[in-house]
């Protein structure tokens, strides 16, 4: 495959980290084929490609997570042996935020920058490691209002991220050179990834490098100096960042970029699916009628994520009186590790679990029809993989995203609550799921929708501001625009 | 290793089956080829309760990390006590003898569910209690009451079709049944989201509570039956008869294979791991080992059995 090279720069030349004919295989599936790549101090690299592209794999072995099958990797001019892993890789200097999150959940953020700075330890640990993660956070994310004392499982899905991120730029005699990003903004509202977007840009300045592997091609497109592509598991183009266009990125990854498909009018208004009054307090109650899409805005952790779980328990109850709901929910969580997926299952049991019941006579399931209805999903949302029964873990991060967004739809449940459902999944799926959710919004079903993405605010046909667990305001469609979002997401209106 | 090798030895049951089976065989050479037959029927005789505990167990362990029924002892014996005082030597007891039996299993089971859904006590420490309090129950009982099993439960307990002893027979159909249960119903694939994220199981439309006290009054009704069962095997229902189930009811379910920390289980695996620890005192017994050294032994050969497992284990992240 011909590597596109625009930036004319001979290679090693001042790389901080290179490498070298990687290749890895996962069984039958090929990871990564051939693959080199360098980085140099200074630069702010973006990595983009289509879910299960191998980008995920790349970082890892980079990280010493997994060990590559062939090919070195070379950090400051050393090639590295095969004691290389996670360990001595921090001590080199590279650090890893990671998609699925890499803190001890039942630690404070304190102590889980302790455990990557041994050299704190002694009397007065504490102190030390509160001011190294406090000073971070407070220089990448100001206003973060993160407690640092609290077990970070405790902490919702976007404060967590946030820590992550702080802590894989905390410096004490262990220097952070190249720091690896895994989609850092999937669980953060738009001004927390402003923040951390010019946080990098800054950082870069005294020669650490950056590499940002995102989705989010937007990101790439305004701060990246310069961008990789990858594509069926090799690298497919290596170019500067400067001048380069959305379409010409499109091209690159091998997708065409289409028009948003744009909901039409429900035809379905006036049938009342959910009702919640109290705990909203502001000028507007919330209510979703059947076929309608609802958005939920506002920063993240303000409130959104209670109301589907409170509406989601009164469809399970019917015993909360302040929320009234018509119809079965089934509901999508972003946050896959914590709230989606059952590792030890296949992605057939992973995709039908929400809807054995309806699969099965007496109370025995029916086999047949159960793998029928995974095939039908696997196929529907574009999963790839070789069968349904391979273990839900060998997919990519994306690719159970899309397991967890097929558990829902193959329920026949009249209400799907989102809850971020496409953290971590790339644009062509997310087309696929929009267009999935306009024909399904057309034969009556409706979508509570909360998301960190402003752009798919503008699929609702209404949007509910959220602030300090409060609604503050809500827009119809035709009312929508981002001055008019932040302001209601800051309680300036 | 080919395919249907490496299957087999991916089973959860493997190794304490292979280990059975082990024992099993240097039982036999030392007694040069003699006697094989009787040595697994006589296991299986005696390993049927540690099974049948061991079921309940394994449902209990599989609905999620930490969770564990330590009251099993107390409740076998009193439900040994309820059902052999029911039937007071006579065979027209003996149906009353088992509702009772069967019903002070069912109880615990919810009593315990209380105690760990609602109040929200650790199951370790809640089962732990209520062991306690039952156990105070068969003190009082056992000094105002004969209890004494029914002649046709002692006679089924030991009597044997085709070398085969009856009791063991009805506790293989009632496993099948569990196996079938696990693998294609409801409560099987609910238990199992429950024990591997309860949060997701949850959101996913498992009623994550009701589950929960099924595993658990499915557990303690598995022990009462073992306890009724059992004081018709031993002649009659005793203070103690239940202390030796308290280790080997967990241990049967661990190096049976099943999953500590919840979502998958293994009733074969379970089955053979009860024969396994049985065969092992037998062949300590026929080599005439020191006590002391007999429980070094046999605490090495676990340790062994669950080590080799859980190295060839694919492990979940």
């Amino acid at each position: 495959m011909a590597i596109q090279r625009t930036d004319g720069r001979a290679a090693d030349e001042g790389a901080l980290l290179a490498l070298r004919g990687i290749s890895k295989s996962f069984g039958p599936v090929q990871a990564l084929k051939q693959v080199d790549l360098e980085v140099r101090g200074g630069e702010l690299l973006g990595l983009v490609g289509h879910n299960g592209a191998g980008k995920s794999t790349l970082m890892n072995i980079l990280f010493g997570v997994t060990s590559p099958d062939r090919g070195d990797i070379i950090l400051e001019s050393q090639a590295m042996d095969e004691r290389y892993g996670p360990a001595l890789a921090h001590r080199l200097g590279i650090r890893c935020v990671f998609q699925e999150l890499s803190l001890c959940p039942n630690l404070s953020a304190v102590e889980n920058a302790l455990i990557v700075h041994p050299s704190l330890e002694g009397t007065g640990w504490k102190r030390r490691a509160k001011s190294l993660i406090l000073t971070r956070l407070h220089e990448i994310f100001p206003g973060h209002g993160i407690d640092v004392q609290t077990p970070v499982g405790n902490l919702p899905i976007g404060q967590r991220q946030m820590v992550e991120i702080a802590r894989a730029f905390t410096e004490s005699n262990n220097l952070a050179k190249v720091v690896i990003l895994d989609e850092p903004t999937s669980s953060l509202d738009s001004s927390a990834a402003q923040q951390l977007l010019r946080f990098l840009q800054r950082t870069v300045l005294d020669g650490k490098a950056c590499i940002l592997i995102t989705h989010k091609l937007t990101e790439v497109l305004n701060f990246a100096q310069r961008v990789v592509v990858m594509k069926d598991a090799g690298v497919v183009a290596d170019v500067s960042g400067a001048g380069l266009s959305r379409e010409r990125l499109f091209t690159l990854m091998g997708s065409v970029e289409r028009a948003m498909v744009t909901p039409e009018a429900s035809s379905f208004a006036g049938m009342r699916r959910v009702d919640v009054v109290g705990n909203t307090g502001g000028p507007s109650e919330l209510r979703i009628e059947a076929g309608e899409t609802v958005g939920l805005a506002g920063l993240a952790g303000h409130g959104q994520k209670e109301v589907l779980h409170r509406i989601y328990a009164a469809s399970r109850s019917g015993r909360d009186k302040g929320c009234r709901v018509t119809g079965s929910a089934a509901y999508v969580s972003g946050d896959r590790q914590r709230e989606g997926i059952f590792p030890l299952w296949s992605i057939a049991s992973n995709i039908t679990i929400a809807s054995v019941r309806s699969l099965s006579r007496g109370s025995f399931i029916n086999p047949v029809k159960e793998q029928r209805l995974a095939e039908a999903w696997r196929e529907k949302i574009n999963i790839r993989s070789k069968s349904v029964l391979q273990s839900i873990l060998s997919l990519s991060g994306g690719n159970r995203q899309k397991a967890l967004v097929a558990r829902a739809f193959a329920t026949d449940a009249e209400i799907i609550l989102f809850d971020d459902p496409t953290r971590g999944v790339d644009f062509d799926t997310k087309r696929e799921l929009y267009s999935q959710i306009d024909s399904a919004s057309r034969s009556g079903r409706c979508f509570v929708w909360y998301t960190t993405e402003t752009d798919e605010l503008f699929l609702c046909d209404r949007v509910y501001v959220f602030h300090e667990g409060k609604v503050v305001d809500s827009l119809v469609r035709s009312e929508l625009s981002e001055e008019r979002l932040l302001q209601a997401s800051f309680h300036e209106a | 290793m080919p395919l249907a090798i490496r299957r087999l030895v991916a089973q959860p049951s493997f190794y304490a089956t292979a280990g059975a089976v082990l024992v099993w065989l240097v039982i036999v050479a030392h007694s040069h080829g003699v006697g094989g037959g009787a040595v697994i029927s006589g296991a299986l005789n005696y390993s049927v309760f540690f099974a049948l505990v061991g079921v309940g167990q394994m449902l209990v362990m599989a609905s999620g990390a930490g969770n564990i029924d330590l009251s099993i002892p107390a409740n076998i014996t009193l439900a040994a006590y309820l059902s052999s005082g029911q039937m007071q030597g006579a065979n027209a007891g003996m149906a009353a003898g088992f509702a009772i039996g069967l019903l002070s299993g069912v109880i615990i089971g919810l009593a315990n569910a209380l105690l760990i859904l609602a109040l929200r006590i650790p199951p370790m420490v809640a089962t732990l209690a209520s062991g306690l309090v039952i156990e105070s129950f068969c003190f009082a009982y056992s000094r105002v009451s004969v209890a004494k099993p029914a002649p046709l439960l002692v006679s089924f307990t030991t009597q044997r079709l085709a070398g085969i002893p009856l009791v063991v027979i009805a506790a293989i159909v009632a496993s099948a049944a569990v196996i079938a249960v696990l693998k294609r119903s409801l409560f099987g694939r609910h238990i199992f989201a429950c024990g591997q994220n309860m949060t997701a199981a949850w959101l996913a439309g498992v009623n994550v509570r009701r589950t929960r006290v099924f595993a658990y009054v499915a557990c303690s009704t598995f022990a009462a039956l073992a306890g009724i069962l059992f004081a018709g095997f031993t002649g009659g229902p005793s203070l103690n008869m239940g202390s030796e189930f308290l280790l080997s009811s967990i241990a049967v379910v661990v190096i049976g294979g099943t999953n500590v920390a919840g979502g998958q289980a293994s009733v074969v695996g379970t089955w053979s791991a009860s024969i396994f620890l049985f065969l092992l005192l037998t062949m300590l017994n026929v080599f005439q080992v020191d006590p002391g050294l007999k429980n070094v032994i046999t605490g090495a050969l676990i340790i062994a059995v669950l080590a080799l497992g859980k190295a060839n284990r694919p492990q979940a992240q």
